[in-house]
C-alpha cells in the first residue's frame, strides 16, 4: 500500500492553563489513517452551558441536568463530571430577545463558571455580530490569563474580538458561513492583526445529519487537504457546534412514533452520529449538549484511534 | 509550486566578480532578496570562469555564504560531481542537485549521491546525443531517469525531471513539445516524479522576455509542472504562479491569494 506523504499539518492549539490544558489539532494526516499518522490525534469534546436557563430545550436534554440549568457554575461542574474535556459557555442571555444582558453581567457569569471548573473554557456570544463585538472583549478581559477559546468572530466583527484575544491572551474562533474562501480570507485578516496562527480555530458552520451536513463535510475535507498540502491559512483546527444543530432537528424532537422509535435514543443518536461524521471530515473540537451522546462519541473516537485492532 | 531563485550564478557579472574576489556582498544581497521574494530554493552555480579543480571549494564557499544569510536550502548547480558533493557536505537542510543527464554513467554517479545525502535530484531528458526533438523522445529518457530512481532507492518525489526548455527564437517547435512532455512525465509512475524547467531559457535573447516567461509558466503549470528555476525578482511572474495555482484548483481561493503565496 502506498501512503500519502504530506508536507503540512494542522496547528496545535492549547486551551486552558496548568495541568488541565487541552490540546486541539496537531494532525499530520487525514483523520483515522493510522498508517499515515503514527500518533493519531483525538478530537476533543465540550458540553454546552448557557448563562440563562434555556426555555426551548427538549425534556431529553433538560432531564440530563436536573436542578442546575438555572445555575451556570453548577451546570458547568456537572459537565466536567460527565467527562467533557472543556465547558462551552454560550452567553445566550446577551441576546436582545433573551434578556439583553450587559457585557459586564456576561463577564461576571463567565468568571463564575471559570472559577467553578478545572477544565478549560470555550466562551461564545449570542451570535448577534454587533452585540458580540461589545460583549466578548469585556469577557476576554475578565478571563485574562485563562487562555480560553473565544468566539465567534466574523468578517464584520473580528477586529474588536481579535484585539481582545491578543491583549488578554486567548484563542479565537473564526466563523464563516459555509464558505471556504471566506474562511481562508478571515484567517488571513485575523493573522494580519498579529494573532498567531496556532491561536485561531475555524467554525465553518456545520449542519446536522439530514440538514446539509454534506456541505460542511466537503468544506472541512477540502480544508484539511489544503492544510496537509501546506496551506498555512487553512491549517487551523476546526470547531463543530454540533449540539445546537442536532437538537433543533425534527428527528431529535418529534415524539415517539412507530416508525422512528424511542425519542430519547433517537435524539441522542442524532447528535452522536452527526459528531462522528464530522470527525471523519476532520473536526478537532466538538461542542455537544447531551452527556449520553458525549459518551457515545468518545467511545467511537477511542475505537477509531485504538492502536491494536 | 516550488520556485527556485536563479540569480546566484557565475554567468551574471556581479556574481562572477564576487567569486573571483572572494567578496560575499553581492551573493548575500541576492540570497536575502530572493528569500524575501518567496523563493523555496536558491540555485547556486559557480559559472564558467571557475576551473574544474577550483569548483568544489567555490561551491562550498557559496553554500556557506548563502546559508549564513538565508534559511533556504540550495540547489547545487554543477555538472561536476566533486563540486556537488562538496556542496552537499556543508549544506544545511535538504539540498537539490542540479543535475544529471540521462546517460547511464552519469546517473550511476548522481543517483547514489542524492540517495546518500537524502537530496533531491534534477534529471535532464537529454544524453550524449543531445536534446531530443520531440516530446516522445523526451519522455523515453524521462523513463530512464524514473527507472534509475527506483534502482537507486531515490523516492520518486525527490526526482525532478527537466524536459529542457529551449529559446523560442531559435527552437520554437520545442516549446509545445516540452509542455506535452510534462503532461506525460506525470503519468510515468505512481507516485509521479516531479517536473521542473529552467524557465528563463524560453526567452533567451528575445523581446518581451517577462511576458514570454510568465505566459509559458502558466502553460507549463497547466500541464503539471511542479517547480521552476526562474527570476523570483519578477513580481508579475511570481503572481502568475500564484494565480495559476488557484485556477488549477491546487490552492483554495481567497481574496488575498497573492499575499499568502
Amino acid at each position: 500500500m502506498i501512503n500519502d506523504i504530506w508536507n503540512g499539518s494542522i496547528f496545535e492549539m492549547v486551551i486552558g492553563i496548568g495541568p488541565n490544558t487541552v490540546k486541539a489539532g496537531g494532525d499530520c494526516a487525514l483523520p483515522f489513517l493510522r498508517d499515515e499518522d503514527a500518533q493519531p490525534v483525538k478530537p476533543v469534546t465540550a458540553l454546552e452551558v448557557w448563562d440563562v436557563e434555556p426555555r426551548e430545550w427538549s425534556d431529553v436534554l433538560t432531564g440530563a441536568f436536573p436542578g442546575v440549568l438555572h445555575d451556570p457554575a453548577a451546570w458547568a461542574k456537572k459537565c466536567a463530571q460527565y467527562g467533557a474535556d472543556l465547558v462551552s459557555l454560550k452567553l445566550a442571555g446577551t441576546h436582545p430577545d433573551l434578556g439583553d444582558a450587559s457585557p459586564e453581567q456576561a463577564a461576571a457569569i463567565a468568571k463564575e463558571v471559570a472559577a467553578a471548573v478545572e477544565i478549560p473554557l470555550i466562551v461564545t456570544g449570542c451570535g448577534i455580530e454587533e452585540k458580540d463585538a461589545l460583549t466578548l472583549p469585556v469577557v476576554a478581559r475578565a478571563l485574562s490569563g485563562r487562555n480560553v477559546l473565544i468566539g465567534s468572530a466574523t468578517a464584520n466583527n473580528y477586529k474588536d474580538i481579535a484585539a481582545a484575544c491578543i491583549e488578554y491572551g486567548h484563542n479565537i474562533i473564526a466563523n464563516s458561513p459555509l464558505d471556504i474562501n471566506l474562511a481562508k480570507q478571515l484567517n488571513i485578516l485575523i493573522s494580519e492583526m498579529n494573532l498567531p496562527l496556532h491561536r485561531i480555530a475555524m467554525d465553518p458552520l456545520v449542519g446536522s445529519l439530514g440538514y446539509g451536513i454534506e456541505y460542511a463535510y466537503s468544506i472541512m475535507e477540502r480544508s484539511r487537504l489544503g492544510a496537509l498540502n501546506g496551506d498555512k491559512m487553512l491549517s487551523m483546527p476546526i470547531i463543530c457546534f454540533v449540539g445546537q444543530e442536532a437538537w433543533k432537528t425534527k428527528e431529535a424532537n418529534s415524539p415517539e412514533n412507530m416508525a422512528w422509535g424511542d425519542l430519547k435514543r433517537r435524539a441522542v443518536l442524532w447528535e452522536a452520529i452527526t459528531a462522528s461524521t464530522l470527525a471523519q471530515a476532520g473536526g478537532s473540537i466538538f461542542v455537544l449538549r447531551h452527556p449520553e451522546s458525549l459518551k457515545q462519541f468518545k467511545v467511537h473516537i477511542e475505537s477509531m484511534t485504538a492502536l491494536n485492532i | 509550486m516550488e520556485l527556485i531563485g536563479e540569480r546566484i550564478n557565475g554567468m551574471f557579472k556581479d556574481i562572477k566578480e564576487a567569486i573571483l574576489n572572494k567578496y560575499p556582498g553581492p551573493i548575500e544581497h541576492w540570497a536575502v532578496l530572493q528569500t524575501k521574494k518567496g523563493a523555496h530554493y536558491l540555485d547556486i552555480n559557480t559559472g564558467p570562469t571557475v576551473t574544474k579543480e577550483e569548483q568544489p571549494a567555490v561551491m562550498a564557499w557559496l553554500v556557506g555564504v548563502v546559508q549564513s544569510v538565508s534559511p533556504l536550502p540550495c540547489c547545487l548547480d554543477s555538472t561536476n560531481p566533486d563540486a556537488v558533493e562538496m556542496g552537499l557536505k556543508v549544506h544545511r537542510g535538504r539540498a537539490m542537485i542540479n543535475s544529471t543527464s540521462a546517460d547511464q554513467w552519469k546517473m550511476d554517479i548522481f543517483f547514489p549521491l542524492a540517495a546518500k545525502y537524502n537530496a533531491r535530484l534534477i534529471g535532464l531528458t537529454m544524453n550524449e546525443q543531445g536534446v531530443p526533438r520531440d516530446s516522445a523522445a523526451r519522455v523515453a529518457l524521462a523513463m530512464e531517469l524514473v527507472v534509475n530512481a527506483d534502482m537507486h532507492n531515490l523516492p520518486m518525489q525527490n526526482l525532478y525531471i527537466d524536459p529542457l526548455v529551449l529559446p523560442v527564437n531559435v527552437a520554437q517547435e520545442h516549446c509545445p513539445e516540452v509542455i506535452e512532455a510534462i503532461r506525460q512525465i506525470k503519468t510515468l509512475s505512481d507516485p509521479a516524479p516531479k517536473t521542473i524547467v529552467g524557465l528563463s531559457n524560453v526567452s533567451q535573447r528575445c523581446a518581451e522576455r517577462r511576458l514570454l516567461n510568465r505566459t509559458y509558466l502558466g502553460m507549463c503549470m497547466a500541464a503539471g509542472l511542479d517547480a521552476a528555476i526562474l527570476d523570483v525578482g519578477d513580481d508579475m511572474l511570481v503572481e502568475t504562479a500564484a494565480a495559476a495555482l488557484v485556477l488549477l484548483n491546487k490552492v483554495v481561493y481567497c481574496d488575498a491569494f497573492l499575499k499568502t503565496f
